[in-house]
């Protein structure tokens, strides 16, 4: 019977386009796919907390689905993204978060848009949870003016309604997202923010001055070290007396979770944000996970690590694969619809390349803009006296 | 307390006719004695009583009254919640508060003395100065930086730095640096309003020092413009531009030189950034020579930018001889008070520079 429909599915595609064969497969899902399945994820470890988040997480259909897609949008994003900086159309510093999906889509599956985040430089994969499209995205890193800083950012500086960017000081956005809890607090909406950082990052002075006052004054902020294992091209070993950053936090309670599962980083979120929603405090959380890229576009990603093991990761811990190999082994959808979402997805990523390689770059008008906010316009000093730009808010 | 004797004199002609009885048709304005300190804690009440979204945080400021007593009074009338005590964390709770900003507060970050600010300039910087412009205005930051800048008495060089042209240099930040009791007023409550970060660099040792307030100036919606000069005193003979505690040196000063014919025309420049070069001009041109003071060190500092500006406009035409810039002593500061005194400029170094500009 399966086989059969699947026959007329790609008859139909093949003879009418696909919209026919879609119909079809729709069809078959009422009948046929496992609206919803239990998984056994892996158990955290835990620091100062009597118990953890659940072993076992529910996802349907749907859930399923929608987290297969942004992982896959942010996987194929990213690749482009290698494409386009090779063909140098994109310059600079450009960190891509490949390999890591399954952090940056199972935290937003766990939080609300209402809630608050912000993270360092690798945030490509952030920014587009957070709601900004691959094409404002793409034409940011191409500097055009249709990117979502106008082409002003560039690839650590994009910012979306509560979300933070994208910061190059390494560590310094952690402070910034205590402040970001503090003020969630002294609003009193119930909302928690999001706070993310690097291994790299978790030796920086400022986090544990922001570990102290987020402790001291319990601020609903979950500081979150997603340790890819390497800080640049210094391993974790190298560069930290202790590894096991859910800890470092002393006095705040931690997690160590499995950061290659969306499951298990959703429901370790959900976790946490219901411990600062009830006025708790904060909390850690280090998702164990990993890069395939290099540091930056600029380094190799071969020389501190071997090949053998970034293709031992692929094999068996890569996000997208497991998630697709949990779904078809408890049938809850087909290999075929997840071919069609992975086409529409490349669709989609070739038209905001499309876009992101036309674009005009921002006019020299705007140079000078953004300056000052709700500001009378102002003079602003070219490269020589007689050069005296316009600046407007 | 001369010091303060002389503001009285100098500010009193308004206090006096006060002390008289008042007549209804002749009456001064009621003006009233204030400290810097009492009118910054005026400024800061008053901004704390009419937006919500305003609180206060920084070391010592809350159950301790202020290191310098500047927000006596506040933590006990607004609480913990718009008055945070700080652990000694620059770096920390100055992100924290840049944080906050981003998420809709307007936090006011005391930094105990600026020299402590070094530790968080990269969130100063960085993270608040530069959001607006990266963010192509999606992102701003409404917070302000305040505390002692400056030399203060006997603190040597660790705690005597001045800040005013380190902060001075950057694009995305508001810079003001109040003299007198009306400035220090006018220009926080300013700030506390503006959507930017500003910088706002006091003087510790112009905290006790009384001045006139205005009636105008009593006012719970009082504001001096940012970005705008004041003329403190006019002259025709030269023009002396300052800013903060070297205002008060200036106006000493021209009160000595106008006993040999000499009148200076005193600027308070009152902001640093932007800095209004238009009134040095328009002033230059009138007396056609210009002597800058700053406590701060020489190299790259405000009167170097003002020597810049001034020669690269139509002022520089009607110079008569080259800009003198009086400053601070090219030297950490020693601790001795005869070194101390000698470190920084004096009324007579700047009677000095006056009559060699004018070649008297």
């Amino acid at each position: 019977m399966k086989t059969m429909l699947a026959i007329i599915s790609n008859a139909l595609c093949r003879m009418t386009g696909r919209n026919a064969g879609a119909r079809v497969v729709v069809s078959r899902s009422f009948a046929d796919f496992t609206p919803q399945a239990t998984f056994d994820i892996k158990k955290c470890d835990l620091h100062r907390l009597e118990e953890g988040p659940p072993v076992k997480a529910e996802l349907t259909r749907e859930q399923g689905l929608q987290y297969y897609r942004t992982m896959q949008t942010v996987r194929r994003m990213e690749l482009k993204a290698d494409q386009l900086y090779k063909q140098k159309i994109i310059r600079g510093f450009c960190h891509l978060y490949d390999g890591q999906e399954a952090c940056a889509a199972g935290i937003e599956a766990a939080i609300n848009p209402s809630d608050h985040l912000i993270t360092a430089y690798r945030a490509h994969g952030y920014t587009y949870t957070r709601g900004v499209s691959v094409k404002e995205i793409l034409a940011e890193l191409t500097g055009r003016r249709g990117g979502v800083a106008k082409g002003k950012g560039g690839s650590m500086h994009m910012y979306a309604p509560h979300f933070y960017g994208g910061n190059g000081i390494v560590g310094a956005q952690v402070p910034l997202g205590a402040g970001i809890a503090l003020a969630c607090q002294y609003q009193g909406k119930n909302q928690v923010c999001v706070t993310l950082y690097g291994d790299g990052a978790a030796n920086q002075g400022q986090l544990f001055e922001s570990y102290n006052m987020a402790a001291l004054w319990k601020l609903p902020c979950i500081f979150i070290c997603e340790n890819n294992k390497y800080g640049m091209g210094t391993s974790v070993e190298r560069a930290a007396a202790s590894t096991d950053y859910y800890k470092r936090g002393d006095f705040i309670p931690g997690l160590r979770v499995d950061g290659m599962d969306v499951l298990c980083v959703r429901e370790a979120t959900q976790f946490a944000a219901d411990h600062c929603r009830a006025g708790k405090g904060p909390i850690i959380m280090e998702l164990q996970t990993y890069r395939y890229h290099g540091h930056s576009m600029s380094d190799p990603g071969v020389s501190y690590r071997t090949r053998e093991e970034i293709q031992e990761v692929r094999s068996k811990s890569d996000p997208i694969s497991m998630l697709k190999e949990r779904m078809l082994s408890h049938n809850m959808a087909s290999v075929e619809e997840f071919k069609e979402i992975d086409i529409e997805i490349r669709k989609q990523v070739e038209e905001a390349t499309q876009f992101a390689t036309s674009d005009p770059e921002p006019p020299l008008e705007e140079l000078c803009n953004h300056i000052f906010s709700k500001n009378p316009p102002l003079e602003v000093r070219g490269t020589s006296p007689w050069s005296k730009l316009k600046s407007v808010s | 307390m001369a010091a303060s004797l002389r503001c009285f004199l100098r500010s009193g002609k308004n206090t006096v006719s006060a002390l008289q009885l008042r007549d209804f048709h002749r009456s001064a304005p009621a003006a009233v004695q204030m400290t810097v300190r009492d009118a910054l804690n005026q400024a800061m009440d008053e901004e704390l009583e009419r937006d919500e979204r305003v609180f206060l945080l920084g070391e010592e400021v809350a159950q301790y009254d202020g290191a310098y007593k500047v927000s006596r009074g506040l933590w006990k009338k607004y609480g913990d919640k718009r008055i945070i005590d700080t652990p000694i964390s620059e770096m920390g709770f100055t992100g924290i508060a840049v944080g906050a900003a981003m998420a809709g507060l307007r936090p006011i970050c005391e930094f105990m003395t600026f020299n402590f600010s070094m530790q968080a300039i990269d969130q100063i910087i960085n993270s608040a100065a530069k959001t607006y412009y990266m963010s192509a205005g999606l992102q701003s930051v409404p917070i302000v930086f305040r505390g002692p800048n400056g030399a203060s008495a006997g603190v040597a060089a660790q705690h005597s730095q001045c800040f005013a042209a380190w902060y001075g240099h950057c694009p995305g930040l508001k810079v003001v640096s109040p003299w007198n009791s009306e400035d220090a007023k006018g220009l926080l409550k300013s700030a506390i309003r503006d959507e930017n970060p500003v910088v706002v660099l006091e003087n510790e040792l112009l905290y006790g020092v009384p001045f006139e307030m205005s009636e105008e100036a009593q006012s719970k919606d009082f504001t001096i413009p940012i970005g705008k000069a004041k003329i403190e005193r006019q002259g025709n003979s030269i023009t002396l531009v300052a800013h903060s505690r070297y205002v008060g040196h200036c106006l000493d000063a021209a009160a000595v030189l106008a006993k040999e014919g000499i009148e200076c025309e005193v600027i308070n420049l009152r902001t640093i950034r932007p800095m209004d070069v238009e009134s040095i001009e328009t002033s230059v041109m009138k007396t056609n020579h210009l002597v800058t003071v700053e406590g701060g060190w020489p190299q790259f500092g405000i009167g170097a930018e003002i020597c810049a500006r001034i020669m690269e406009g139509p002022a520089f035409n009607y110079l008569d001889s080259p800009v003198t810039r009086v400053t601070g002593v090219d030297i950490p500061m020693p601790y001795a008070k005869i070194l101390e005194d000698h470190s920084l400029p004096q009324v007579k170094d700047i009677i000095f520079s006056v009559k060699k500009t004018l070649n008297i």
